[in-house]
């Protein structure tokens, strides 16, 4: 036989571990189903991404490229890391800090015909401040700060 | 020469800071009243050089000194004196600063609050503020000093404010945030103590609360104002992102509000104590946790200031020490820490417990959401995201089940409650809450909607579970009045900020499922429909501020033909950076709010914008509000002021005190 007290303690640990389990279970879950993963321009050149699978690109826009439609909200635009493009289409407005030249991340699909669809785009917050997303881009495709006067010092 | 004088005030705090640090603990340890007395003139010391030195970079900015780089960086000779004197905040260094001084504030604030406490206890809560200040200083003046000089060419002007940042929200949101962060580490430093004391009992958890309470209702009311900021500011017309940055303040919270439950049951019951314990190093350990990803360049974000890897490496090390100290600490005097009282299985102790189960659970899992990208990238070196909906899967499903939990636990009665006594007190309060939950939604907009129904339900479940509570404890008395006069001020804070609870799930559930939002291109004359509005653009004119050009258009807004709100959105430039910035128009009501975001004007003149219609978010902020009101009034309830004649009480005879006034009678 359990002593009273003992068994409320086993009751309170039960009930603990079986919340944990629960928790931990569902966590891992939806961690699982909601990993965005990230690539590349040229990542995406080579054909590592899979139309229609949601992911994000990160690059800079390249110049000259942005094409805003006059009589709608389409925008497209070329995320480059200066080694390769992809073409991003975009319906909606634009953040602040979209500017050619300057770092972008874009969240969306691959679309028919190679053009990314994208969801969303985001343009980060301080011009000083290159993101992590787009410096392992252009590190990558073997593009520098040097190279690309245009380029924010980072 | 002044901003060396900065610099020299800063160095000074750090000398005094590290005597506050080690002679009253030491003197704590040996008895030595003369260093023990030491620590509150030392506290007025720090924080008085503290505050000199801020007052300076200040005064730097004011007049426009632009060979101290942190100036030139964050200023401008345009900006408005208001952001001038807030731009202190706008980047790293400054607002490092400003977090030094908020903590040098709470350290006096104890040393001035503190005259009911034993010497040596309050030497050891001071001696560790002093510690954690002289870290923070050192890592200023190290790695960080705001004072620095642009040698041997200062710029002609500064670089402006990140436009972003000229803000009323800016003005208000960082200080409140830093200030409610800060003052979770008193509440560590009070756990510090009481574990190097060894004196874990009821007068520790008592004299804890007040000071959790109150630092607990900043950080909500910090939390809220970043979230309300980021609603009308950045555009998107989100007020919770799930931003990397936002999560650390929403972790501390959610370990402040477990802590905050937990010394309940320690002052109340004697139980719990090693878990209160480690819930106040968690939550300090959350407030550095912000800190560290903000500062040290780990995350992308909204927030994050520019990087640096010796930042992060030396806040890592001041993460370190202390909490890796404190746990040291936790485990070598954890024998101490146990309780004989026991408690049933149901009873109010078990609810805060699953109370704090839940928080902390919920608090695990967006940490990991939060630090899983880092991990992965550092292990496999591929970049990934982890979006919202991983946060909501998690966070809402949480949070129901802590609402039902709510409604029970005020009802419950210390050590054991009967079965048959919660089903006879809440049946009709659930089958109120099941009816109401589907018939105000039905009316109001004559459909069944899944949503709407739980988070109505909830609300009237935590409403009605309160009337109820407050019924039972008037009901014995002459008149209702004079039992509404008797409950405590603290009895009051906890129902408010419950109530406060029931305003927020309405705002979150309705605005989330039932906002309503459109893209579009007007030319002017044109109109469009969106919900019950029609929203027609009247023309658009140039603008010219103090340190800005730009467009505004104007937008007449109509329902049914009558006339609601006329909205004048912006495009602005910022002169001196060169960056554009939309300022949104918001027609703010209790129901429901309308909100234009202004995107570009085409050639042809028509001008892309986005409209919303957000259903009772401005609850979500209300919420907030009633929390913060009822958390301080917790903190203000007359017993803890009662303190001087009763010095220390012992946790048995708390139970006696406790058991006269807080057992509910059956009604």
């Amino acid at each position: 036989m359990m002593k009273p007290h003992r068994k409320k303690r086993l009751g309170i640990i039960l009930f603990i571990a079986t919340g944990l389990t629960i928790a931990i279970g569902l966590t891992l879950f939806a961690l699982s189903q909601n990993i965005d993963l990230f690539y590349t321009p040229t990542q995406v050149a080579a054909g590592e991404v899979t139309p229609g699978d949601k992911v994000r690109i990160g690059g800079m826009v390249k110049e000259g490229s942005v094409d805003s439609a006059q009589d709608s909200l389409l925008v497209s635009f070329a995320a480059t890391d200066y080694a390769h493009d992809v073409i991003v289409q975009y319906e909606g407005i634009l953040p602040d800090l979209f500017r050619e030249g300057q770092g972008v991340v874009v969240e969306g699909s691959l679309g028919a015909g190679g053009v990314f669809i994208a969801d969303r785009v985001l343009a980060k917050h301080d011009e000083n401040y290159m993101s992590v997303e787009v410096k392992k881009a252009l590190d990558q495709a073997g593009a520098s700060a040097a190279n690309h006067p245009l380029m924010p010092e980072s | 020469m002044i901003p060396e004088l900065g610099s020299f005030s800063l160095i000074l705090a750090l000398c005094l800071s590290v005597i506050l640090g080690t002679l009253p603990l030491v003197g704590a340890q040996t008895k030595n009243l003369l260093w023990m007395n030491l620590a509150r003139p030392l506290a007025a010391g720090v924080f008085v050089f503290t505050g000199i030195a801020l007052a300076i970079l200040a005064y730097a900015f004011v007049v426009d000194d632009f060979s101290v780089q942190f100036v030139a960086q964050h200023s401008n000779s345009l900006l408005p004196t208001r952001y001038k004197l807030t731009a202190v905040w706008g980047g790293h260094e400054g607002s490092f600063l400003v977090w030094t001084f908020m903590l040098t504030a709470w350290t006096l604030a104890v040393g001035v609050y503190s005259k009911s406490m034993p010497l040596s206890f309050v030497s050891r809560v001071l001696g560790v503020l002093g510690l954690l200040t002289a870290a923070y200083i050192l890592f200023m003046l190290g790695t960080s000093n705001p004072f620095d000089r642009v040698i041997p060419l200062p710029p002609a002007d500064g670089a402006d404010l990140n436009s972003a940042l000229q803000d009323i929200g800016f003005i208000v949101h960082p200080p409140t945030l830093y200030m409610g962060y800060v003052g979770f580490s008193v509440v560590f430093a009070f756990a510090i103590a009481a574990l190097l004391s060894g004196r874990l009992d009821a007068a520790w958890a008592r004299w804890s609360r007040p000071w959790a309470n109150v630092a607990w209702a900043i950080l909500t009311i910090g939390i809220a104002l970043g979230s309300w900021w980021a609603y009308y500011e950045l555009g998107w017309g989100g007020w919770w992102a799930w931003d990397p940055v936002e999560n650390p303040p929403l972790i501390t919270w959610l370990f402040g509000t477990a802590l905050v439950h937990s010394l309940a049951v320690t002052e109340k019951r004697g139980v719990f104590k090693s878990w209160t314990v480690l819930l106040a190093i968690l939550a300090f350990a959350g407030s550095l946790l912000g800190t560290f990803i903000t500062r040290s360049g780990l995350l992308t974000s909204v927030h994050a200031f520019a990087s640096d890897p010796t930042r992060g490496v030396f806040i890592l090390a001041i993460l370190g020490f202390f909490i890796g100290g404190a746990l040291l600490l936790y485990a070598l005097r954890a024998p101490l820490m146990k309780s004989d009282v026991g408690f049933g299985l149901l009873s109010r102790e078990i609810f805060l417990l699953a109370n704090n189960v839940i928080l902390v659970v919920a608090a695990a899992s967006i940490f990991l959401g939060t630090l899983f990208p880092m991990v992965y990238q550092a292990l496999t070196d591929d970049l990934i995201s982890i979006g919202p909906p991983y946060f909501n899967a998690i966070f809402v499903p949480l949070m129901i089940i802590l609402v039902v939990f709510l409604g029970v636990g005020p009802l419950s009665r210390w050590k054991r409650t009967s079965q048959a006594y919660l089903v006879q007190q809440l049946s009709k309060v659930a089958v109120a809450s099941v009816v109401l939950g589907v018939v105000i939604p039905l009316l109001i907009m004559l459909q069944i909607s899944i949503a709407a129904t739980v988070a109505v339900m909830l609300a009237s479940w935590i409403v009605l579970s309160i009337g109820k509570d407050v019924a039972n404890r008037t009901a014995n008395k002459s008149d209702r009045l004079s039992g509404l006069r008797g409950l405590t001020y603290s009895y009051y804070g906890m129902q408010l900020a419950h109530f406060g609870i029931a305003v927020m799930l309405i705002g979150v559930a309705l605005t989330s499922y039932f906002a309503m939002e459109k893209s579009v291109l007007l030319a002017p004359g044109q109109s469009t429909e969106l919900g019950e509005y029609s929203f027609t653009l009247n023309g658009s004119s140039d603008i010219r501020g103090p340190n800005f050009v730009g467009d505004r258009a104007e937008i007449v807004v109509l329902n049914n033909g009558e006339p609601v709100a006329t909205l004048y959105p912006e495009r602005r430039v910022y002169l001196a950076s060169g960056t554009p910035s939309t300022e949104m128009a918001i027609d703010a009501g209790f129901l429901r709010d309308l909100f234009i975001t202004l995107g570009e004007q085409k050639e042809s003149g028509s001008w892309s914008m986005t409209l919303y219609i957000k259903p009772f978010v401005r609850w979500i902020w209300l919420g907030a509000i009633f929390m913060a009101f009822g958390g301080t009034l917790a903190a203000a309830d007359k017993r803890y002021r009662r303190l001087r004649q009763r010095r220390s009480v012992s946790a048995e005879q708390q139970q006696s005190v406790t058991a006269g006034t807080q057992v509910t009678p059956v009604s």
